[in-house]
């Protein structure tokens, strides 16, 4: 069924009809809402109409509205918080919203990316807009039903009111209201009006999750369908140079063998045999390039960390003069291995490329490269490609690289099938886009019992992550400062792990002023309020600078108090951790006590200051999941190389943290009204650097190599 | 290839497969119940567990000829979605990625029925054998309590 309006400006989607039964979309599962179909037909009735308002939302003739989602949900639920602000404006009962995922589609949605914590800070504003944009159409509707000026009604909750006490729903003015012109200048909600925004609303999928509906990319079926692994090289530096496919195709239920590039695909009607299949193919693999090692690496970046010719990232005063000058200087090196992103739900894409039109639809955090690069593989123009996004198990930014829709696309291609693509978890773990290996060299003069200058050195494995956020903290706390990087190419791919650029250097920059702390001889959390009213003035005079000292103060000050620094019982030791990143403010206190000879974390008390909380309690869920799996790679976290393979291809030889291995977490909020900021990177950062200043108090112990485990075993 | 008849949530069903197809495929490519996920297939992360006879097994490391009772899945806990483990789940919005959570309820799932008044560390214990990649313990931890009382 045709929408009963053609809109008068950009064209929205085609919308089928939803009497009764659900919506079909091109991909039936992808239409699940707030509530499950059978709740649905409980408690909403569907419309039998629907109308588009704008690209964000429709409205049924019965007032229950559809929410798209934009952006790809990797469990940062943004599916669920991204409709709140639209809501909020729209001014609707929650309990009456649909959220449906929308499909990639560029020419309505900016920036359909799941990455760098980014969707609510940068969707902030376009989604109160197309919110309020839609209410004032619904309004201007009732206007003209009534002939009154629009400013004299009012609206709550779907609700319509007209200055004599008449009353119109949503539902019964939207078909006029979609005909309507759109209204622009909008204004918004005042702060203090919302009642969703700030609202514990339960995950929309929150239903399906616990039902085991099919949401997950690696839940795809279609038909005639087949199911594609891959052999690719076992070690970076490799190619194929033959291969004999007999055994695998003994395999009942593989129908084909293809080979593309350096790499084997094995086809079959189910998942099993093809990957049983492929552990059958004999290859022959040959050095293409180099087949690196770890302690090659070691060698290379340390070369590098003592090489001064770069030009600085950033270079204020006179670095030279304040070391040449100083009375003490500190120097230490922190070292990081490389990391492997470990999504539970291993990569996989479907991808059906027909004469008529070309399928993709999977778990990716950026579907517009996707649709790009595959419509340079598979030489079709972008407008043939329809990409969709299914809920994905973690991203942790593995997913901003799609070198599996790209191989899906080839396979299916090839194959002239329907491909469900799907990585082993070994697959995932060896043929990763990996945090690179790391090292900084810290360095500090101290005079008069001050900070007087600081040198940072970066060496990283093919690009130096510091470059892109020079104007982080220290900068302008420190008068004679200079941040530069080297870089070591390697063929071992790499790229983006969640809090990019300082997942691993928050925690080497935040141990290293624990030192400065301990030699002048002050309290952790004095010191860092200091730095930071260095900072105030500077940061005003300097644009360039990111972060907010003020602010950091405010969650330094929270923290503290919450965690009651300077007040635990004996035998509780402290150490904090203030890290700002992707546009928030984050600060972390860990509680360490010794338990038979042993530093354990047994508490990490947090403050963040990330603007207005859009959903509480689900931002609170956000909060300690990044603390504990900053624990738990800062402490277990190891991959390294031999000859271009990696250690680890599986969770029998890769540690994640478990369940008795964290300790309790306490989350506050600093109150604001600033606009919001994101939440699934920036608490990771700081916890690795809170529990290494907790350790140390504990047991005298400086960590400098990340993983702790590995460095607690060699002292013994 | 060879026929396997299996109980299945209650349901009698007959799959035509290798003998060493193991149970996670069997449900989830030739049953279509998608709900038991694949993680690492060596029985390292919990992701595919399911009940097996009620006990709480490795889907993924039970080959189809070995599967010797009745089987139940996420699909099959309740009619919907409201086992206790389940009701408790939504109760505390347990999930944010979310995959790893069926795996999660089926281990609480049969715990709870040999240990109805569990204490916090027996919860952590009994919930170790599963990762979570996006650390949502705590609220695991909590939602089993809940459980055990619901």
């Amino acid at each position: 069924m045709e929408n009963k309006k053609t809109l008068n400006r950009r064209t929205f989607f085609k919308i089928s009809g939803a009497a009764g039964g659900g919506m079909v979309l091109g991909f039936s599962w992808l239409a699940q809402g707030c509530k499950q179909p059978e709740e649905i037909a409980k408690v909403l009735e569907m419309p039998s109409e629907w109308y588009d308002i704008n690209a964000y939302l429709k409205i049924g003739d019965n007032g229950v509205v559809t929410i798209f989602s934009q952006n790809p949900e990797i469990g940062q639920n943004v599916k669920t918080s991204m409709p709140m602000i639209v809501a909020e404006e729209l001014d609707i009962d929650w309990e009456n919203v649909i959220v449906e995922q929308a499909g990639l589609n560029t020419d309505k949605f900016p920036r359909q990316v799941a990455g760098g914590s980014q969707s609510i800070r940068q969707g902030w504003k376009a989604l109160r807009d197309a919110g309020a944009t839609a209410r004032q159409m619904l309004i201007n509707a009732a206007a003209q039903q009534w002939e009154v000026d629009p400013s004299k009604l009012t609206v709550s909750k779907g609700i319509i009111q007209g200055p004599n006490g008449q009353e119109l729903g949503y539902g019964e003015v939207a078909s006029m209201a979609a005909t309507m012109e759109v209204p622009t200048d909008v204004p918004h909600k005042k702060i203090t009006d919302f009642n969703i925004i700030g609202s514990d609303k339960k995950n929309v999928d929150l239903q399906n999750i616990v039902t085991g509906k099919p949401l997950f990319g690696i839940d795809t079926k279609r038909e005639g369908m087949q199911y594609a692994s891959v052999l690719r090289p076992p070690a970076f530096g490799q190619k194929l140079v033959s291969f004999d496919d007999a055994e695998a195709r003994k395999v009942s239920g593989v129908n084909d063998v293809i080979k593309f590039g350096n790499k084997i695909a094995v086809l079959a009607d189910a998942t099993w045999p093809a990957m049983k299949a492929k552990k059958l193919i004999n290859a022959e693999w040959a050095v293409d390039s180099t087949l690196e090692s770890t302690a090659d690496h070691d060698k290379q970046l340390i070369a590098k960390l003592n090489t001064d010719n770069t030009e600085p990232f950033r270079n204020d005063g006179d670095v030279d003069k304040a070391f040449s000058e100083a009375d003490e200087i500190i120097s230490r090196v922190y070292e990081s291995p490389f990391l492997p992103h470990n999504c539970m739900e291993p990569m996989n894409f479907f991808a059906d490329v027909r004469e008529d039109k070309v399928e993709m639809h999977g778990p990716i955090q950026t579907p517009a490269w996707s649709r790009s690069r595959a419509s340079k593989i598979i030489d079709r123009k972008e407008e043939d490609i329809d990409v969709t996004m299914s809920r994905m198990g973690g991203g942790f930014g593995r997913r901003l690289y799609g070198d599996f829709s790209d191989e899906a696309a080839e396979i299916s291609s090839i194959a002239k099938k329907p491909i469900q693509l799907i990585f082993t978890r070994e697959d995932d773990m060896t043929a990763g886009t990996y945090r690179q290996a790391i090292k900084y060299k810290i360095e500090a003069s101290l005079k008069d019992n001050k900070i007087t200058g600081y040198k940072l050195s970066e060496a990283a494995i093919n690009s130096n992550m510091y470059g892109l956020i020079p104007n982080f903290f220290p900068a302008g706390a420190i008068p004679n400062l200079r941040i530069s990087g080297n870089k070591q190419k390697s063929n071992i791919t790499t790229g983006a792990w969640r809090a990019p650029y300082t997942n691993f250097l928050a925690f080497a920059e935040q141990s290293f002023f624990d030192e400065v702390a301990e030699k002048l001889g002050k309290d952790e959390v004095d010191l860092r309020m200091e730095l930071l009213e260095i900072a105030k003035p500077i940061a005003e005079s300097d644009e360039k600078i990111e972060y907010s000292p003020a602010r950091m103060q405010g969650c330094i000050k929270l923290a503290a108090e919450k965690a009651k620094w300077g007040k635990q019982a004996q035998g509780t030791y402290q150490g904090i951790s203030a890290y700002y990143s992707h546009n928030t403010h984050v600060v972390e206190i860990a509680n360490v006590v010794m338990e038979d000879g042993q530093a354990v974390v047994k508490k990490v008390t947090c403050a963040v200051d990330c603007g207005i909380v859009i959903n509480p309690d689900a931002a609170t869920n956000m909060v300690t999941g990044g603390i504990i799996d900053g624990i738990g790679h800062a402490m277990y976290g190891d991959l390294t190389f031999d000859n271009g393979v990696p250690s680890a291809a599986n969770f029998d030889e890769y540690r994640l943290i478990r369940n008795t291995e964290i300790p309790e977490i306490d989350v506050h909020f600093v109150p604001s009204t600033k606009d919001p900021t994101g939440l699934g990177e920036p608490t990771l950062p700081p916890a690795g650097g809170a529990i290494a200043n907790a350790i140390y108090k504990a047991t005298g112990t400086r960590m400098y190599k990340q993983p702790f485990v590995k460095e607690m075993n060699v002292i013994g | 290839m060879a026929q396997y008849t299996l109980d299945v949530n209650g349901k009698s069903q007959t799959v035509n497969v290798d003998s060493d197809t193991p149970l996670l495929w069997v449900l989830r490519d030739s049953l279509n119940l998608v709900g038991t996920k694949f993680g690492c297939g060596i029985a390292q992360c919990g992701a595919c567990t399911v009940h097996i006879d009620g006990i709480a097994m490795r889907s993924c490391s039970i080959p189809v000829s070995k599967v010797n009772g009745p089987v139940t899945t996420i699909e099959g806990l309740s009619e919907n979605g409201t086992h206790p483990v389940q009701k408790a789940w939504k109760q505390h919005d347990v999930p944010q990625c979310g995959y790893c959570q069926a795996g999660q309820m089926m281990t609480a799932a049969a715990f709870l029925k040999e240990n109805k008044n569990p204490s916090e560390k027996e919860i952590c214990s009994a919930m170790n054998g599963n990762i979570c990649r996006c650390g949502t313990y705590p609220r695991i931890n909590k939602a089993v309590k809940t459980a055990s009382k619901l």
